[in-house]
């Protein structure tokens, strides 16, 4: 008699499943990797899914210039490590081409104008699926969400008119212009992929582990004292033992104060945790409703 | 410090929930991620100011997942929600479905990859036309286990002889629908009485707590030892110096196991080969069971592509054949158009088909069967046949939810309109009460 399948097992055997299904389906994929620790577990599904041949689909960075230096770095190994080919959408060059315009004042980040250069990037490379790695525990609009969520030729989410998905089938047929999303780690919580990446031994930006930066509050929020956040006068600096949650644009990227140096504090500091993983992020905060609107727009 | 590599090898528990309006559903779903501290203070806090708003003094657990209410009222789209949480036992998945009429198609989809099932009954109504509904459902899809929770006890006194009622008459529905395995436990959400904790208001329940149950049913036991079945998802061919004659079928197993060494067919072509190789990741194992996502080699230069099946050769084949005869739950607004043709997806399999006959329709709530009314509208569920282009490899819905299962998609617009179930033959689906 086997052992039982674990549940890490089996959310890793969905997930590889649907990359297959992906890349079975579609014409042309991408990855969309953003460096955070949902597409680093994502990247080494695909690697894990299609091995010993080469992950059949590129990896797609947009790019939006407000960088902790380490994920290019991080990005870049990654990228050579697997094998994998690397397509980058800069948002800067979307501001220059007067295709986005940039936001003002002290709260102004980047992070929206993302679904102006990604949608351009798909439409440059004729894209048809992007495999994002968000998650459905994330947030309360993404409960609901598909494996395979359709966009129209606007690159828009209705969520009205999403396709009901029944066992393990799942339907990507479009027209013309139309493209997909696919979110293969829809199922695991913001845990399951942690003690993934504990299982896999799978090495990380040093930003996930507590380390010492100069750092400001906003909002009972800490966020790195870098160029790309505008402080006020009012907002001090200090230097304080931080790491990341979630890594993504550093204007929305909080930082949690925590002395964790390993995979299995960080579990440990997770599983006692009271506050959600979103908590930290200021993009989720701006309305109720935050994420519903972006994603209707085409955010990832 | 707590010990952290005990959460690596819990189980996965995927379950359903169906209710009426007010049973209780949404209460108890945040009574379960409460209680499990699957809500952080941020989540908690929102609640808590909604609350208030609303102008409640206690916390409304019910609000924790309202995502669906918000949009009910809003009367925007009514949808599968999915939930999740933990404990060091166990991961579970709950697909939260509203219990409206409309939403039967809601129901299946939620139901379609569910261990478990909860149905919510409110004590002080009993068993009610919806309840039927519920568990038609449930034995339709073959859920494998289905919970009667007994919900708001506290409201009739925690009576015993008001659950006994309830319990019995049920016993007589399961039995109809040939429910497998039916457990009745009496609960409050509200309170919490029998969903994580053992109340003291029940003495005369000698059962388990909703919660414990949950952590223990064995969950999927019988699928290794189905007859064994590999739909071919993609051929992995490198074409690199290292790996210059590598060739692997990936899939993921939908039914029993394979070893390497073992004898097997590939259907349709009916040619035979064996097992050199199962490689998951980038190790190579001699076993492998259902569902893991795997890569097969075989020992002979076979010509085998997406769509295709592997079985073992010297057991139980699936049935090969373009005449399909299946119950469908209709999912899209326009009638399904007998003569009409459409796109037929099942395991990694593609083909065209015509819709042949509808034999008759089901009325989910009288579970009586309807012969003079043959149009299929959104949330219907019929009996039909139908022929494929190609000849499908297929077993009974009954015998296996994967090689017996298929979605129906519009030629024109691409929608998925329709859910199969594949039957042998009749008798096995036609139920009355
Ligand atoms: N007395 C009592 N009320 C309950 C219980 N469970 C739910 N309720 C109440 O019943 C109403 C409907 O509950 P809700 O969870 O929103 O029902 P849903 O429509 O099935 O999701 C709410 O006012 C709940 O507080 C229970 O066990 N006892």
């Amino acid at each position: 008699m086997q052992e039982k399948l674990t549940h890490l097992k089996e959310l890793e055997s969905e997930s590889i499943f649907i990359l297959r299904e992906v890349a079975a389906q579609f014409e042309k994929p991408a990855l969309l990797f953003s460096g955070g620790k949902d597409s680093i577990v994502m990247a080494y599904l695909a690697y894990k899914a299609f091995y010993p041949a080469p992950i059949p689909f590129p990896f797609v960075h947009i790019d939006t210039g407000h960088n902790f230096d380490e994920t290019l770095t991080y990005r870049d190994e990654l990228v050579k490590k697997l094998g994998a080919e690397l397509i980058v959408g800069s948002v800067q060059e979307s501001i220059d081409s007067g295709r986005a315009v940039e936001e003002k004042g002290f709260n102004a980040s980047r992070n929206k104008l993302q679904t102006i250069t990604l949608l351009d990037t798909l439409e440059k490379y004729k894209f048809d699926a992007a495999l994002g790695g968000a998650r459905r525990d994330e947030e309360k609009a993404r409960a609901k969400e598909r494996f395979f969520s359709h966009r129209d030729e606007f690159g828009q989410w209705d969520p009205k008119n999403q396709r009901p998905e029944l066992w393990n089938i799942f339907n990507g047929k479009k027209h013309l212009g139309e493209h997909f999303r696919v979110f293969p780690i829809s199922n695991w919580t913001e845990m399951d992929v942690w003690q993934y990446i504990l299982q896999e031994n799978i090495p990380l930006p040093s930003l996930y582990y507590t380390h010492e930066r100069e750092v400001f509050n906003r909002d009972c929020q800490w966020y790195a004292a870098l160029d790309a956040i505008p402080r006020r006068p009012t907002e001090e600096v200090v230097v304080k033992k931080v790491r990341c949650r979630t890594i993504g644009d550093i204007t929305c990227t909080g930082l949690s104060l925590s002395t964790a140096n390993s995979l299995e504090d960080i579990i440990d500091e997770i599983a006692s945790s009271r506050i959600t993983e979103r908590g930290g992020r200021t993009d989720d905060k701006r309305s109720e409703s935050a994420m519903e609107d972006r994603k209707k727009e085409g955010y990832f | 410090m707590k010990d952290t590599t005990g959460y690596l090898d819990m189980e996965l528990l995927r379950f359903s929930t169906a209710g009426s309006v007010d049973d209780g559903k949404s209460t108890l779903i945040g009574r379960l991620l409460y209680d499990s501290k699957s809500i952080f203070e941020d989540q908690l806090q929102a609640v808590k100011d909604a609350s208030k708003r609303l102008g409640g003094e206690e916390v409304n657990l019910a609000l924790l997942t309202d995502g669906l209410r918000a949009e009910r009222e809003q009367g925007i789209t009514i949808d599968v929600a999915y939930r999740y949480f933990a404990t060091p036992k166990r991961k579970f998945i709950i697909a939260d479905t509203p219990g409206h009429i409309e939403y039967t198609r809601n129901m299946v989809t939620g139901a379609s990859t569910a261990d478990v099932a909860i149905i919510l009954i409110d004590a002080r109504n009993g068993i009610i036309e919806q309840s039927k509904r519920h568990s038609y459902i449930a034995s339709l899809l073959q859920i494998p286990n289905v919970v009667v929770a007994v919900n708001k006890m506290d409201l009739v006194d925690f009576d015993e002889t008001v659950f006994n009622a309830i319990v019995t008459e049920y016993k007589t529905i399961a039995e109809t629908l040939k429910l497998k395995n039916v457990i009745y436990i009496p609960i409050s959400a509200r309170d919490g009485d029998n969903v994580v904790d053992r109340s003291s208001k029940t003495p005369w329940y000698n059962g388990e707590t909703l919660l414990h149950l949950l952590e223990t049913l064995p969950v999927r036991v019988d699928e290794n030892n189905l007859p064994a079945r590999f739909p071919v998802q993609f051929v992995i061919r490198p074409h690199s110096d290292k790996f210059h004659d590598y060739r692997g079928y990936a899939g993921r197993i939908s039914g029993g196991s394979f070893k390497v060494g073992d004898e097997v067919t590939v259907l349709p072509s009916n040619t035979q080969s064996k097992i050199i190789a199962i490689d998951e990741g980038l190790k190579s194992v001699t076993e492998a069971y259902t569902p893991q996502s795997v890569t097969i080699r075989l020992a002979d230069n076979v010509d085998v592509s997406r769509g295709d099946m592997i079985v073992k050769t010297d057991i139980h084949k699936p049935t090969v054949s373009a005449n399909v005869s299946l119950l469908v739950c209709w999912l899209n607004h326009r009638p399904l158009n007998v003569g009409g043709k459409y796109i037929i997806r099942h395991t990694t399999d593609e083909t065209r088909a015509v819709i042949k006959d509808v034999h008759f329709k089901v009325n989910i709530n009288t579970l009586e069967n309807i012969l003079d009314d043959k149009t299929v509208n959104m949330n219907d569920i019929a009996h039909i046949t139908l022929k494929t282009m190609k000849p499908l490899k297929f077993d009974s819905y009954q015998e296996n939810r994967t090689t017996g299962s298929l979605v129906i998609i519009d030629e024109a617009t691409h929608e998925t309109v329709g859910a199969g179930m594949i039957v042998h033959d009749l008798e096995d689906q036609s139920f009355s009460i």
